[in-house]
């Protein structure tokens, strides 16, 4: 019986921004139906294999594949269509737009017909589905009319998050989503994670500094240093002294961490 | 999760602030102002002057212009522009096109009159002028969007430029010696007894009103105001769409141009100065929010009719039309406020 090939298999990536190597050989499985942080200190290359990931910058060299399959990503969308999607840590939101109009922004949903060929839009066909996304994740808006903008961080959260799960058939990416979350929003959105995992069947590129939330939702764990790999380990298998040590450099003993 | 779910849980703004921070209030408020401005004008001037057919006419007539241009710069504002520079284009538009006009029927006898051969040129003329205005509309564009120096300046500087070809072109004269024929078929003609300069208002505003309500365009012009770079991140050509709307806003520049010249006969070098002012006041006392992202068309309509609705009123009552402008300070502060209070009210929750 063989494995099924990894959602994203990132091999031997580097990038430097002049003399700045913020990305110097990394190494990235994320399994079909997992939860896999990404941790590491301030200026580790965490975004910056994101936006590699996502399409928005181009590695210097290295390999990437999703499904098994090698992929050259020049802009972002060319990721969107292999199924990535990423929730960037400012969201990413139109702060005067519905949650509806939000979800489909850039691929909008156009009326049938004539119409549509016209350029009319279906802001009913919007405001259902986005009840429908947003409902399935747990979150139920007072209204769909209201703006964005008005909406509270965990809710604009999870629109956001909506939004990459109605489109991403792959993997999620998400940058620091509870940096600026209270308690029970921090908790609100670990569950939207857990929920495209078990329920939408997609994996999820967690980056976060919390080590509260990577314990509370991480199925595995791949800690950068200094823009290398120096560990991927199932998360059961660590402690946060584990953790610590390795994003500083403190020394993790041969034959793999202790508990 | 019910505490996400249900954020009024503090004690919620109060209601006057509730009712500041709706768009419908801000709507309904702008308006109640007009009606009020009207009822208000019926009730003091002698009966039949100022609420009757031939005035009202007139208003729609007088504000037909402003109107146009403001249902453009409505889309602009909405998308976090600003065109300083449409007075400059309608100017440069109507010499344009009634130079061409004048040289096309030199040859011909009685220029002032009437006659069939006058219309290729007139319609030479008309698509000229707007055409010119697309143009200057899409030199807009590209240095808004190429440069990323703010429109602001872009656009107060093209202005400059624009109506300085127009004076280096005349020597600082009018234009006159349009042909009769278009100011009888068109300036003054009529549709059903309204003027054809308010039937073409109408219809520009009622499809870019479409346009803005309904459509993809409309929708992504919010979002590129909003937050530009979630749009880009959307996969949406944010230049491109910027560009499209300042180049309609110039065609629709070269268009009141064009209405000018079919209504006095004469490309008035000086007459433009204010406009792009006046139709960026129209626009922002429609409730259309100066930082983008936000705004109706009904709006822009009531905003754009308050100037000639006053200057009307103060006429028929013997006060100095002059009190118009000072009128229309007042409210478009008044405007502002309620904008600043509805961000201020959204940041907040
Ligand atoms: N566009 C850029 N130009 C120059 N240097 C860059 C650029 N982007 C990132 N870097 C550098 O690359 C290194 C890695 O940055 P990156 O943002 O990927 O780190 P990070 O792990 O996300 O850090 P943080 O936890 O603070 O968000 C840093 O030294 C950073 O200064
Ligand atoms: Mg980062």
């Amino acid at each position: 019986m063989t494995a099924p090939p990894p959602v994203l298999d990132v091999a031997g990536v580097t990038k430097s921004y002049g003399h700045v190597q913020a990305l110097r050989g990394v190494d990235l499985q994320v399994r079909p139906r997992e939860v896999h942080a990404l941790v590491g200190d301030n200026g580790a290359g965490k975004s910056t294999l994101m936006k590699i990931i996502a399409g928005a910058v181009s590695p210097d060299s290295g390999t990437i594949a999703v499904d098994g399959r090698p992929v050259t990503f020049a802009r972002p969308a060319d990721a969107q269509a292999a199924g990535i999607e990423t929730v960037y840590q400012d969201l990413a939101l139109a702060p005067t737009l519905t949650a509806g109009e939000n979800l489909y922004l850039g691929r909008e949903v156009l009326k049938p017909g004539l119409l549509g060929r016209l350029g009319f839009v279906d802001r009913a066909a919007m405001n259902r589905s986005a009840e429908r996304q947003l409902s399935t994740l747990g979150a139920k808006l007072q209204s769909l009319a209201s703006e964005v903008g008005s909406l509270s961080g965990g809710q604009k959260q999870a629109v956001a998050v909506a939004r990459a799960s109605l489109w991403g058939s792959a993997l999620i990416m998400l940058d620091e989503p509870t940096a600026a979350l209270g308690v029970s929003q921090t908790e609100f959105v670990l569950k939207l994670v857990e929920q495209l995992r078990d329920e939408r069947g997609l994996s999820v590129l967690l980056i976060s500094h919390s080590m509260p939330d990577v314990f509370r939702v991480a199925d595995r764990v791949t800690v950068l240093r200094l823009g290398q790999t120096v560990l991927t380990e199932e998360i059961s298998a660590l402690s946060t002294n584990d953790l610590i040590a390795a994003m500083t450099g403190a020394g993790i003993p041969a034959g793999g961490p202790t508990t | 999760m019910s505490t996400i779910t249900r954020p009024g849980v503090k004690a919620g703004p109060s209601l006057t602030a509730r009712l500041l921070a709706s768009q419908r209030f801000s709507n309904l408020t702008i308006f109640g102002l007009l009606v009020a401005i009207i009822v208000f004008f019926t009730v003091v001037t002698p009966s039949g002057t100022f609420f009757s057919n031939y005035n009202l006419t007139s208003i729609a007539l007088a504000g037909s212009q402003l109107l146009i241009l403001s249902a453009g710069v409505t889309f602009l504002l909405i998308a976090a522009g600003l065109d300083l520079s449409v007075g400059a284009v309608v100017v440069f538009s109507s010499v344009l096109a009634a130079k061409l006009m004048l040289g096309l029927t030199s040859g011909l006898a009685g220029t002032a009159q009437g006659g069939a051969e006058l219309w290729l040129p007139i319609l030479a003329g008309v698509g000229a002028g707007v055409v010119t205005g697309a143009a200057w509309g899409l030199v807009n564009g590209m240095l808004v969007v190429k440069s990323k120096i703010p429109s602001f300046i872009v656009t107060l500087a093209t202005s400059t430029i624009i109506l300085g070809l127009a004076q280096v072109w005349t020597g600082g004269m009018n234009v006159s010696g349009v042909p009769q024929a278009l100011t009888d078929a068109f300036g003054m003609g009529t549709l059903l007894g309204v003027p054809w300069p308010v039937v073409t208002a109408a219809a520009v505003t009622g499809l870019l009103w479409v346009v803005l309500a309904r459509t993809r365009f409309g929708l992504r012009t919010y979002a590129i105001g909003a937050n530009p770079e979630a749009a880009r991140r959307a996969g949406i050509n944010v230049d491109r769409h910027l560009l499209a709307i300042y180049c309609m806003v110039g065609l629709l520049a070269g268009l009141v141009g064009m209405i000018d010249i079919s209504r006095f006969s004469t490309a008035s070098v000086s007459g433009y100065a204010n406009i792009a002012l006046q139709s960026i006041t129209a626009v922002i006392i429609g409730g259309t929010s100066l930082w983008g992202g936000r705004g109706k068309m009904s709006g822009t309509v009531v905003g754009a009719f308050i100037p000639a609705t006053l200057t009307s009123g103060f006429v028929i009552m013997n006060l100095q039309p002059f009190w118009q402008n000072v009128a229309v300070g007042c409210v478009l502060i008044f405007a502002v406020f309620v904008d600043q209070y509805r961000r201020r009210a959204m940041n907040v929750t």
